[in-house]
């Protein structure tokens, strides 16, 4: 919460420029030299990631981000800054995340900002954050990256949520600094960004507890904070520094990352050269990824290809080429691609995923990621695989994945046909040599779960079903065996595709938006719960319904009022 | 052990018969004994002390004066009379009859409120526990142990209310009310200005005069809550603040005074050779003036604050003499026009939800009261024959919060690069050796009658008493 005065509402309509381009185009890249929220400092295996929010920095004008709140632009340099550590810095085996204002550990996001924003942004908003938190988690595992949330003062709302991703929440005992998820006594609205979530799932905190904790509007703090599990350890001013770096050290010892060698220092990290992106009014293009944006008939095609030269399959070779290795370049630019399209094209409601190149190479550049899965460049290249395909699988967007001559959907780029909603894919009876087939490889048996715990072959075949493929591991699948073993929707024949396709991209466009996103959402994560689907399903489609309510983003709702100086008036009929 | 409470701790709150609150002060009252021992006023808990103890709220009871030890001081617990139908006088809830019980709904902003007044009211005796063993004359030493016993009792004030009506969770913020601590890097005190030390007189008669007028406007706004035994609480508290601005306003007029009359004697007013003859010159008190007035701007908040809004919108926290100044006591959409600044350049209006002002608007209310002594003393200094006069700063000079934090002005309020304020700064507030001055000035003063060189007696003692009286008998 902050208390900083809306100036102005911001701006719903978007301006194109004459190269049809949108001149309030958000865009994701970001470089430490041009941080306005965020400062990383190294000292041996230690990052400390300092937030000290400019207020006048806001991504959209019309608030200031008064008590370290934060909005998009803030949590665009946070993700940026992990993505560096994790890439830049495999010394570094632990993350201090703390504040550099007095007494003030982050607010969360900043609610002037949520009430004058539109539903999608919010929304947006709310997916890309989780997501950074849920990085911080999926980093963790396994031995990586550390986080300790070094909560140096207030730690309110979505300031408690980023300590909640930590491993670890260390929280000063002043005597007036707490923890507290206000959302629900001063907003009117949830702790979205898995903060009610983890306080049960993760912290295991008692369920009463936490409805006391959560419709307290100053928190918890202290030893209480402590007794009830919502922080890990206190210091007070006068240890603050020591059991800080105590805790670091602790952490530390948990992680695998390569880290400082006292004889030969730390391997070299490999530097996040920017991304290379050309936009223009039809959409977005990279190197092995392409936008094909269709406004008018509310699609793109994603086109992803594969590598066009061999891919390097020794550790230094895979060191030396960088972020210009193909499984990495690739799950940049995806990624970019995807976040571009949800943040900038709202109305691009299916997406076609296609590939085009030789399966072999991209088998090939599996079986670099499965002989190197222990070198931490590769482990890191896997996460970040790992979390681009994430994006897509918890993304308010039809996908449709096709599958037509010339494609490459094998191993790691299979993973895009199963994270799609259906598949078509072209049989070429006649020709058999020229038909398409996709093939599994091993890295579609485990590196990239889901965030339902399972990869996206248990998701689709609940019980062994999935494991029964591995016997097909390698072989080329023409339509009629990626049909037999149920890997694709439809084969349509070379008669029949055009059309075929025509009709399956039309009707689906014709659909109401909102209805598919909830069909989408509910059969992309069959199966048992875990905490991240019940962050992603539960906690965010009951905010989402909630945003959408009066009481709280109506004239009269606790949104829109907080601050103004009117209380919200509510509709009290419980729905 | 049976206590007489009614005996040991004056009330006008039926503490006799209230078994709950009987239960929270028999736990409090012994840490608080422990507190004033510990961090009270350092070196005079066995001197007898002339002191006023309030023992009723009528007219005859408010001021008993006798000598007292002070951890011997009755500190007493007292709402100003009920008036009968009261009602809300602002906010979205105005006209509909006053709580008397806090509505569950305003549970938390209420008791922060109370948490955020009462701790300042200890924290200032922690500030000043040190400043006895300086005193320029018995009077003032009697003076400030007057104005800490009645921060003492300000905090009983606010301890009673937690106790009386927040349940578990006021008797623990009473608590932590004696276990924050001035100036302590683990358990500062909340707000940022009550944890530096008050180590000279010069300082203690600034901060009377500066700081406890913040006091005084904000219980003002209290004094208008909706919740009725806070305003009652805090209109009674307003009667003994005044006594801590009268410390002030005639301390820094008899410094005044006697620098009038060395500026005459030595036909100067040269601040070395004032300053050899032993008294304080004014273009030093101007430059306190400067510090402690731009210190206590920021003390009201954020210019524009949604909390302010909030406190206002839910008849928690008025404005001052809501009722007799102002006509609207709803202004759901009028419009506060706020000086913010442009860029580099001066001032521009910004035009705000008046609800969102209500800082700004007591905090003009404050300077406006502020210039009532600067006219005293200015009068005093034109009498004496010197064509000086000691200013209020810009509020837009030196702040730490709002609009003006971190934007370099002059005093007067002109727009000044950091450079320059650098530069010029040492012409502005307070120098080290400022400050080195005033403190080589610190020589206690303890017979009775005898004043300090840098200080001229007061024209009368206190209750009729002569200004030789013996105020504090040190034993």
């Amino acid at each position: 919460m902050s208390n900083d005065h809306a100036l102005q509402p911001i701006d719903s309509e978007m301006a194109l420029t004459d190269t049809g381009q949108n001149a309030d185009l958000v865009t994701y890249d970001r470089d430490p030299a041009s941080y306005r929220h965020w400062s990383l400092s190294i000292d041996g295996e230690v990052a400390t990631l300092t937030l000290a929010v400019d207020e006048a920095g806001g991504i959209k004008p019309g608030y200031a981000l008064k008590l370290n709140s934060y909005d998009l632009g803030v949590d665009i340099e946070f993700h940026d800054a992990v993505q560096r550590l994790r890439f830049e810095h495999p010394g570094v085996k632990v993350v201090v995340v703390t504040s550099g204002l007095d007494r003030m550990f982050c607010a969360g996001a900043n609610i002037y900002m949520l009430g004058q924003s539109s539903h999608g942004w919010k929304v947006n908003f709310c997916k890309f954050t989780n997501e950074t938190r849920n990085g911080l988690e999926d980093s963790s595992t396994d031995g990586g990256l550390k986080f300790l949330a070094a909560c140096n003062g207030a730690t309110a709302g979505g300031g408690y949520e980023i300590a909640l991703a930590c491993d670890e929440i260390l929280l000063i005992d002043d005597r007036t600094s707490a923890v507290s998820l206000p959302e629900v006594p001063l907003l009117g609205v949830l702790p979205g960004t898995g903060g009610l979530t983890r306080v049960t799932d993760k912290r295991k905190v008692r369920r009463d507890l936490a409805d006391v904790f959560c419709t307290s509007e100053e928190g918890v703090r202290g030893k209480r904070a402590l007794d009830w599990g919502l922080v890990d350890h206190l210091a007070t001013g006068r240890t603050w520094e020591s059991k800080t770096a105590e805790r670091a050290e602790a952490l530390a010892a948990q992680s695998s990352r390569p880290g400082v060698d006292a004889a030969h220092g730390a391997p070299h990290g490999v530097p996040m050269t920017p991304l290379e992106r050309r936009i223009d009014a039809d959409g977005y293009h990279y190197e092995y990824v392409d936008v094909a944006l269709d406004r008018a008939a509310r699609r793109t095609v994603l086109t992803v290809k594969a590598p066009t030269h061999d891919v390097a399959h020794t550790e230094p070779g895979i060191v030396a080429a960088g972020m210009d290795w193909w499984p990495l370049a690739l799950a940049r630019e995806l990624d970019d691609a995807i976040l571009m399209l949800r943040t900038n094209e709202e109305d691009v409601g299916l997406w076609v995923v296609k590939t085009e190149g030789d399966p072999a190479q991209v088998l090939a550049a599996d079986a670099a990621l499965v002989a190197n899965k222990h070198h931490w460049f590769v482990k890191e290249t896997i996460g970040m695989l790992r979390r681009t395909l994430a994006r897509l699988d918890v993304s308010a967007r039809s996908i449709y994945a096709v599958i037509d001559q010339g494609s490459c959907f094998a191993g790691t780029l299979f993973e895009l046909a199963l994270a799609a909603d259906r598949s078509y894919m072209l049989d070429l009876p006649d020709e058999p040599e020229h038909a398409p087939a996709i093939a599994l490889s091993e890295m579609n048996f485990g590196p990239y779960r889901m965030v339902n715990g399972l990869t996206r072959l248990q998701t689709r075949f609940p019980g062994d079903g999935a494991e029964a493929l591995r016997d097909r591991i390698g072989q080329p699948l023409a339509a009629p065996d990626a049909d037999e073993a149920g890997l694709v929707t439809f084969i349509p024949d070379d008669l029949d595709w055009d059309d075929e396709i025509r009709l399956a991209l039309e009707s689906r466009a014709s659909l109401s938006p909102d209805a598919l996103t909830g069909l989408e959402a509910n059969l992309r994560f069959a199966g048992s719960e875990t905490m991240l689907t019940r962050i992603f399903g539960r906690l965010s489609a009951w905010q989402n319904w909630i945003f959408n309510r009066p009481n709280a983003a109506g004239e009269q709702g606790a949104l829109k009022r907080y601050g103004a100086g009117s209380r919200a008036d509510f509709d009290w009929r419980r729905v | 052990m049976a206590i007489d409470y009614q005996q040991k701790i004056p009330n006008n709150v039926d503490l006799g018969t209230d078994r709950r609150l009987q239960r929270a002060l028999e736990h409090w009252q012994p840490r608080f004994l422990e507190w004033w021992r510990d961090l009270g006023p350092e070196g005079f808990m066995a001197s007898d002390v002339y002191l006023r103890t309030a023992t009723s709220v009528d007219a005859k009871g408010w001021a008993e004066f006798g000598h007292v030890k002070m951890p011997d001081y009755r500190w007493g617990v007292f709402l100003a009379d009920r008036e009968p139908d009261r009602t809300i006088g602002f906010g979205d809830y105005y006209g509909k009859p006053a709580w008397q019980e806090v509505p569950g709904e305003f549970r938390a902003p209420l008791r922060n409120l109370i948490v955020t007044q009462g701790d300042t009211e200890p924290a200032s005796v922690e500030q000043q526990r040190l400043l006895g063993q300086t005193c320029p004359s018995l009077y003032d030493l009697r003076n400030l142990f007057q104005v800490n016993v009645e921060e003492g009792r300000h905090l009983w004030a606010m301890v009673y209310l937690l106790h009386a009506h927040f349940g578990r969770d006021g008797r623990e913020e009473a608590e932590e009310l004696l276990h924050r601590h001035s100036g302590d890097p683990d358990n500062p005190r909340i707000l940022g200005t009550f944890n530096e030390p008050i180590d000279d007189w010069l300082s203690f008669f600034m901060f009377t005069y500066f700081t406890d007028r913040d006091g005084k406007f904000q219980l003002k706004s209290l004094a208008e809550s909706g919740f009725d035994p806070l305003a009652r609480t805090c209109q009674f508290m307003l009667t003994e603040e005044a006594h801590h601005m009268f410390v002030g306003e005639t301390g820094i007029g008899r410094i005044i005074k006697r620098t009038n009359q060395m500026m005459a004697d030595l036909k100067t007013d040269d601040p070395e050779t004032l300053r050899k003859a032993g008294v304080i010159d004014l273009p030093l008190l101007q430059r306190y003036v400067n510090f402690w007035f731009s210190s206590c701007m920021d003390l009201f908040g954020s210019e524009s604050s949604s909390n302010a809004a909030t406190y206002f919108a839910n008849g928690l926290k008025g404005r001052p003499d809501e009722k007799l100044k102002f006509e609207d006591h709803v202004v759901a959409d009028a419009v506060y026009e706020l000086e913010v600044p442009n860029g580099v350049e001066g001032p521009t209006i910004q035009e705000i939800p008046m609800r969102n002002a209500m800082n700004d608007i007591v905090r003009r209310a404050y300077i406006d009261d502020c210039r009532i002594g600067l006219t005293r003393w200015n009068r005093s200094i034109k009498k004496a024959g010197f064509d000086v006069e000691i200013t209020l700063p810009s509020p837009h000079f030196r702040r730490s919060v709002g609009p003006w934090a971190g934007v370099h002005t002059d005093p007067a309020g002109n727009r000044v690069s950091a450079e320059t304020f650098a530069a010029k700064a040492s012409t502005w507030l307070p120098t080290e050796a400022d400050r080195a001055y005033v403190k080589s000035l610190m020589v206690a003063v303890t017979e009775p009658g005898k004043m300090a060189g840098w200080i001229a007696p007061p024209d009368r003692g206190i209750n009729s008493q002569a200004v030789n009286y013996d105020y504090v008998r040190i034993h």
